[in-house]
């Protein structure tokens, strides 16, 4: 059986990856990816976890995350379609109306 | 009827709201049929529920019905519940009896009123307040009433909100009553601290049945009669009542005479208990209401404006009836107020057709020979000019003379008595001057007024014309309601009330007048009358107004000081609206100026360390973004 090491340092590989793609894009579709590989990183220790103790729990609590995150997608596209209507770009260095 | 109490008010109440809030799009038709038919249905109400009570408990027993219980924490609590005893169905008939035919009335007065719907759903809602106030089984219940009868005359008094006295002389009641609500207030806390209630029954019982210390009593009954000088405009706080007829004059008529100032008559004569246990109380509202009695007379002696007039009558009457509750002679003061609901009543509703006949003018300098111009309204007047006056067997004469008599006799401060005595004998020839003054020169003589108003002069409609006969028969034959008992005849009212007046223990029950003095006192008071209206005759019948010029000439400092009410609200603005102005810009300037100054620094301190802050809103979702991860790592960072 593969160890849950192995696992683990998947995860934070995945992880660091998405974060520094959420750091140094620009684009709002790929932030985006990044994001979910981030959510799925998380997901994969969940399932280590669960997997090595032999409980539901972490299996549980990866359904969640699953399904918050497809409602994320899904009002996180729609708030680039209607910024795309406005701005003509998914850029989000161009949105920074909140800027003092 | 007698188990659903509430009924009685509910119904005017449900005519406030239906008229408050669809009145405004009905037509007046709609609106005054849904006022009257509101203030009708609570008189029938309370008609069938008073013949129901005295089948029922016919030696005058207490009824009590309770609709649910308000509060109870500890022993400490109160019922919303409403009670009929023989006095609150004195009060009940009144009320609602009148108040219907002051309705009528303004149907006719009100017809051009532009507010018309705001007026009757004004109307209505007093209505159900001052019958809430009568029925309330409670002083908090009865409290409730009585807040709510000071907003409708507040409301009611600024009608005419685009003038610029109306607004003003309804804040000036307000505040005026508001003095005398913290006396009420105070009073009921003194209550629920000492008795633990504020039930009539339940307190009464607890302050007999001894234990309790006098100045407790005295306190309590000090207290309460505070909130009854505000209300029923008694010295130091009537000087709001002459002014509140700034309001339309069925208002007057309804709240500023008949019924809303007597409630604090009602309210002594609900406490009997307590103020007989407590005689220095008694004095102090003997005292008060002889001295208002007469000072407010002298003021009415020379007065132009007709509705002026009766208010400052009003005030003098009121305390009349505080002299009988004063003396103990509790069913005297009460028959006063029935008597003087009438005849009052019907004096301020003969006074607004005056007014309506002549285009809204209310100075009498500008009216004269009225007589034949307005017959019917100049008949009534004469009648209920008649029984103010205390002239022989109309209701006046009973009423006033049977409070005299009272005071005359009363077993609690004898001498006191008897110069309380005085006072109201020398009102009572004021009383029958200024309104026979006011009678002729309204009426008699010559018009004085405009062409284009002498042309105008014509007879009210007979919805105000009506309800004007009925309370002029009402103030003729309201006196064989308390034949005095040297008529040998049968005292209604007095046997009546006789069961609201418990015997009790270390206090004196009724007053025992003796037929000597009874007799002494009838004829004093009538001789006095007469000559009240024969000096007036004599003076105003045919000279007119010749007769003022001339007093003007002879006495003209004596004469402006009695125009001038005194000078009583000069006085009350140096003392008093003076310095609290003063005060309040002080307040205003300085100590609001020091809190402002430390709010607005405040301010600035967060608004300068928003300016440092701001610059790490930077507006870029990746430098959001780092922060956040920067923050994450630092927590982990630290939690490891």
């Amino acid at each position: 059986m593969i160890p849950t090491t192995w696992f683990l340092i998947l995860g934070a590989i995945l992880f660091s990856i998405g974060v520094c793609g959420v750091l140094t894009r620009r684009n709002g579709i790929t932030i985006f990816m990044s994001i979910e590989l981030m959510v799925n990183a998380v997901n994969l220790t969940f399932l280590a976890y669960a997997r090595q103790f032999n409980q539901l729990h972490g299996l549980i609590f990866v359904f969640f995350i699953m399904a918050i995150a497809a409602a994320e997608a899904a009002v996180g596209l729609a708030i680039f379609i209607s910024l795309f209507h406005h701005r003509e770009t998914i850029d989000v260095d161009e949105a920074n109306l909140m800027h003092w | 009827m007698l188990n659903a109490l509430w009924l009685i008010p509910a119904a005017p109440f449900a005519g406030f709201v239906v008229n408050g809030l669809f009145g405004k799009r009905a037509g007046k038709s709609f609106v005054s049929a849904v006022a009257i038919l509101g203030s009708l249905l609570a008189a029938i109400f309370g008609t069938v529920a008073v013949f129901q009570y005295h089948a029922l408990y016919p030696h005058g027993e207490r009824y009590v019905d309770l609709v649910y219980n308000w509060f109870s924490s500890g022993n400490v609590g109160a019922d919303v519940a409403f009670q009929l005893d023989p006095l609150s169905v004195v009060m009940l008939l009144v009320v609602t009896w009148v108040g219907f035919l002051i309705h009528v009335y303004s149907v006719g007065y009100m017809h051009d009123d532009t507010g018309y719907f705001r007026y009757f759903a004004y109307l209505n809602l007093f209505l159900s307040e001052m019958l809430i106030l009568v029925l309330g089984s409670s002083y908090l219940v009865m409290f409730v009433g009585w807040e709510g009868v000071g907003l409708c005359s507040y409301l009611l008094i600024g009608f005419y909100y685009k003038t610029d006295y109306a607004p003003a002389a309804g804040t000036k009641a307000f505040v005026l009553n508001r003095i005398g609500d913290f006396g009420f207030l105070i009073a009921m806390f003194l209550m629920f601290a000492y008795f633990g209630s504020v039930d009539f029954a339940r307190v009464s019982q607890l302050a007999a049945g001894g234990g309790v210390e006098p100045w407790l009593l005295t306190a309590i009954c000090l207290l309460l009669f505070l909130g009854a000088t505000g209300k029923s405009a008694q010295i130091p706080l009537y000087v709001w009542l002459p002014d509140a007829m700034a309001g339309p004059t069925p208002v007057s008529a309804l709240i500023h005479a008949a019924t809303m100032v007597t409630a604090g008559v009602y309210m002594v004569a609900r406490s009997n208990v307590l103020y007989r246990l407590a005689p220095d109380a008694m004095m102090v509202v003997a005292v008060i209401g002889g001295a208002t009695a007469l000072f407010a007379a002298t003021i009415a002696l020379r007065q132009w404006d007709i509705k002026k007039v009766l208010a400052y009558s009003t005030i003098s009457q009121l305390g009349f009836m505080f002299i009988g509750v004063g003396v103990g002679a509790f069913s005297a003061g009460v028959f006063h107020l029935v008597t003087h609901a009438f005849f009052k009543a019907c004096l301020f509703l003969g006074s607004g057709s005056v007014i309506h006949a002549m285009s809204g003018e209310q100075d009498m300098r500008s009216m004269g020979g009225l007589k034949t111009k307005i017959p019917h309204t100049y008949r009534t007047f004469a009648i209920a000019t008649y029984a103010i006056a205390g002239l022989p067997l109309a209701s006046g004469f009973f009423s006033k003379d049977e409070i005299l008599a009272s005071a005359w006799a009363t077993p609690y401060f004898p001498t006191v008595g008897k110069i309380v005595w005085a006072l109201g004998t020398i009102a009572a020839f004021c009383t029958a001057f200024y309104m026979y003054r006011l009678l002729y020169l309204t009426f008699d003589g010559k018009f004085r007024g405009t062409h284009e108003q002498e042309h105008h002069l014509h007879e009210s409609p007979s919805s105000m014309v009506v309800p004007l006969w009925i309370l002029a028969i009402l103030a003729i034959f309201g006196g064989l309601l308390g034949l005095p008992e040297i008529f040998h005849a049968p005292n209604f009212i007095g046997s009546w009330l006789a069961g609201a007046v418990p015997e009790i223990p270390g206090a004196h029950h009724l007053i025992e007048i003796p037929a000597g003095s009874e007799w002494t006192v009838m004829i004093v008071s009538t001789l006095i009358a007469l000559a009240g209206w024969w000096v007036a005759r004599s003076m105003y019948k045919d000279k007119q107004l010749d007769t003022d010029r001339a007093i003007e000439q002879r006495v003209p400092g004596l004469a402006r000081a009695v125009e001038n009410k005194w000078y009583v609200d000069e006085f009350y603005g140096a003392t008093v609206v003076g310095p609290l102005k003063q005060l309040s810009i002080f307040f205003w300037r300085i100590v609001d100026g020091i809190i402002d100054g430390i709010a607005a620094m405040l301010g600035y301190i967060v608004a300068g360390i928003g300016d440092l802050l701001r610059f790490f809103q930077t507006g870029n979702v990746r430098n959001y973004a780092l922060m956040l991860f920067a923050g994450v790592v630092v927590f982990i960072w630290i939690f490891t």
